[in-house]
């Protein structure tokens, strides 16, 4: 039954102690937040472009959103597949306060995610009294279920979901904070952006919490946390309600946002994409979900105006993620950390270049293929001309295949070339000069 | 009562077909301990290859070969994808079927694109069987649930009767010992991938023509799928006919009789509010059985979930 491996993660490892917390090291511990407020405050002033800041607020609620999923999957081990509900509930709920002019009139409109957040985690409390007897398998059919069920209700249930076209509202007609009527869009990013490094700042905390910590080892061995003395049902519950919270902040920010909320904000396509956000980012880290929530829209808008297959690519992202790379975009950054120690890092970026450039060359010449595969599919009879990396040609003719097919190979047949390099690099880089001990990441 | 029994034949079609996709993924969930998430996905290739078979060589070519190529991609999938993900546990296990549920989707509409495909129901079988007091049956569905049945009877023989069954029902229990016993394990869990993931195909090749054959079948019934086989008990062959019959009947009858909700709460004792647009609660009122039937298997699973959690037949350790 034991794994050491998983042990390790358990215990708390006495190099690294939560007691960073405390008095002398909280200076230390804070600085990540300093910087990351800092940075959210200047964001706007570097990127002044509406459509800019419409990515930016649109990141931060799906940060939120990643966050508040990781509770669930990275440090309570509970794969959810219908989180995207309790966001929903939560943006619906906003919305309705916001239709309720008289209340509405006197309500600051930052305390509204608020709202979002409770109706979410009543909802979880219900869903949650029986769905978290158990983890794994189960679990994940049980969200499953709910949230098809909760989706499809939507169109039934017209009085609270508004049916087909969801419902909207206008969040001007809040009582102005401060004198901010939140007309314009950078008053909307900032307080997304309070919202952000509030719950954040808060899920962290959570994190540290002897519940927060409970719930990690009920993920890894239930049987163990049970005999400690601990509930790992209760345990998981608490987890799973204060996850809920704060995917209903995320769903009343989204309400604030757009003004509008509809069936797509609860169906399970959106839970689907927040399992692929989150897992995208890395489970095991407390930051992953914020790295995963960044890359993922990136590449959803900018990916998305480029081409059509946007989906495509992003499904081989992830399937390539799940297979190699389980730790996601975090573990691959803290892969790097015992090189870093070490002092060796830096021998390791000319070897990295050299693999890496060819990799992409490669991957790009792919995706030229997969374009003009579609290109020359799909597209409507004479219609043969097409424009891939800004390059304009017939693919109906040879000369662009073999060029494509030449690039691909080529850059691949480097990156084979190169690899050995890399590990006998990256073998050197994680050996500390002293002893032969150390080991690979 | 001659309407009951078009509509008990009706849930009879629908519950055996959603009980060949069920087989297979319960099959497989009970050897892995995984469930299939892309278990659907199999079923809509099945369909779309069977398309594409019929248009060169019919439809009997079509269900005899697509099922095998959907068969040998499965068994791909676990000798490449699935045996590499297992190292890291059960959740990557189950996020990877997950993706690849998004990317088969993906890749059925880069090839095929989004537009539903015209396949068609052979000539052969476009007639009709029978007809209840002038409620035609089709003869396709006949056909259906001869194919059905056979495959049942077929897979309980070989899982019961044979070597083979004896081998594979071993190794779900004891890995080890019949590891030890000289036989190839990996192996035989490839090979049982493959034939459940063949038996989703053959739904598909089936299904096609009468549900349709799109990008989002898949999406319809993956869902449902699972439903079935938590109210039926992970991992129970039998739990997974009963809750896939009971599924077809319930959503059938539901369908075919408008029943009103009002008609129920007034029955039970509870009359119409007056003023029922302003209440919070008009759409109870005013909802009736056909508008329900897609969502009654997940309030069916909901109930089995909270009063019996390890479903119809599964025994409590599942």
């Amino acid at each position: 039954m034991s794994n050491p491996m998983k042990e390790n993660q358990i215990t708390t490892d006495p190099t690294k102690p939560a007691q960073r917390m405390r008095a002398g090291g909280l200076r230390i511990a804070a600085m990540p937040w300093v910087i990351a407020g800092l940075f959210l405050l200047v964001m706007p002033f570097i990127f002044t472009d509406n459509s800019a800041i419409t990515i930016m607020n649109q990141m931060a609620i799906t940060i939120i959103f990643a966050l508040a999923y990781n509770m669930l999957l990275g440090q309570g081990g509970m794969l959810s597949f219908g989180h995207a509900v309790y966001a929903g509930v939560g943006g619906f709920a906003c919305m309705h306060v916001m239709s309720m002019t008289d209340f509405f009139a006197l309500l600051p409109l930052p305390v509204l995610p608020l709202f979002g957040g409770l109706f979410g985690m009543g909802l979880a409390m219900i869903i949650g009294s029986f769905s978290t007897r158990s983890a794994g398998t189960v679990f994940a059919m049980i969200s499953l279920g709910v949230g098809e069920l909760i989706a499809a209700c939507s169109v039934i249930i017209v009085a609270f979901f508004g049916g087909e076209e969801g419902v909207s509202g206008d969040r001007t007609y809040a009582n102005p904070f401060f004198g901010v009527e939140f007309l314009h869009q950078i008053e909307v990013y900032y307080l997304i952006a309070f919202w952000l490094m509030l719950s954040a700042l808060l899920m962290y905390l959570f994190s540290r919490t002897p519940i927060g910590r409970m719930a990690n080892a009920v993920r890894d061995n239930p049987e163990r946390a049970e005999f400690l003395g601990y509930s790992s049902r209760w345990v998981r519950f608490y987890s799973f309600i204060f996850s809920g919270f704060f995917a209903g902040i995320a769903g009343g920010l989204f309400a604030i946002n757009y003004e509008i909320v509809t069936e797509e904000n609860l169906n399970t396509a959106s839970s689907g994409v927040i399992l692929l956000v989150t897992f995208l980012g890395g489970v095991g880290f407390f930051f992953g979900p914020i790295i995963g929530a960044i890359a993922f829209t990136l590449l959803q808008t900018v990916l998305s105006l480029q081409t059509e297959l946007w989906a495509f690519y992003a499904g081989v992202l992830f399937l390539a993620t799940v297979m190699f790379f389980p730790g996601g975009l975090a573990g691959l950054l803290m892969m790097h950390v015992p090189a870093i120690r070490l002092g060796k890092a830096s021998g390791l970026i000319v070897p990295y270049l050299k693999t890496l450039i060819p990799a992409l060359i490669g991957i790009l010449g792919l995706s030229a293929l997969v374009e003009m595969t579609f290109h020359f599919r799909h597209a409507s009879v004479g219609d043969e001309e097409m424009t891939v990396f800004w390059t304009t040609f017939d693919s109906h003719t040879v000369l662009p295949w073999a060029v494509a097919i030449a690039v691909t190979v080529v850059a691949f047949a480097i990156m084979r070339m190169m690899l050995p390099t890399l590990r006998t690099a990256w073998a050197e880089a994680n050996t500390a000069s002293s002893t032969s001990q150390g080991g690979a990441a | 009562m001659d309407l009951v029994l078009v509509n008990l034949i009706d849930g009879l079609v629908t519950g055996l077909l959603l009980f060949m996709l069920s087989a297979g993924l319960t099959l497989i969930f009970s050897m892995m301990g995984v469930l299939n998430f892309a278990h659907a996905s199999f079923y809509m290739l099945g369909a779309y290859f069977a398309y594409q078979i019929s248009i060169a060589l019919g439809f009997w070519m079509g269900l005899l070969v697509a099922p095998l190529i959907v068969g040998v991609i499965g068994a791909g999938v676990e000798r490449y994808g699935l045996r590499r993900v297992h190292q890291y546990g059960h959740v990557p296990e189950l996020i990877f079927t997950f993706g690849l549920a998004l990317l088969i989707e993906e890749l059925v509409q880069f090839i095929w694109g989004k537009n539903q495909l015209p396949y068609q129901i052979p000539e052969v079988l476009n007639f009709t069987a029978f007809a209840i007091s002038g409620n035609s049956i089709p003869a396709y569905k006949v056909f259906m649930i001869f194919i059905s049945i056979a495959i049942f009877i077929g897979l309980l023989y070989v899982l019961t009767k044979t070597r083979v069954g004896m081998i594979i029902q071993a190794a779900l229990s004891y890995p080890r010992t019949v590891e030890a016993l000289g036989h190839n394990v990996p192996l035989i869990f490839m090979g049982v991938f493959g034939v459940g993931t063949a038996l989703a195909g053959v739904a598909g090749v089936i299904a096609g023509p009468v549900l349709g054959t799109f990008p989002g079948m898949a999406f319809v019934l993956g869902s449902i799928v699972f439903v079935t086989i938590v109210i039926g008990g992970l991992g129970s062959l039998w739990g997974a006919l009963v809750a896939s019959l009971l599924i077809g009947w319930i959503t059938t009858f539901a369908k075919s009789y408008n029943i009103r909700m009002e008609d129920i709460l007034n029955g039970i004792g509870i009359s119409t509010p007056e003023n029922l647009g302003d209440s919070m609660f008009r759409d109870i009122w005013t909802v009736t059985s056909p508008q329900i039937a897609d969502i009654l298997p997940y309030i069916l699973m909901v109930l089995i979930l909270i009063f019996r959690p390890y479903g119809l037949f599964g025994n409590r350790d599942a």
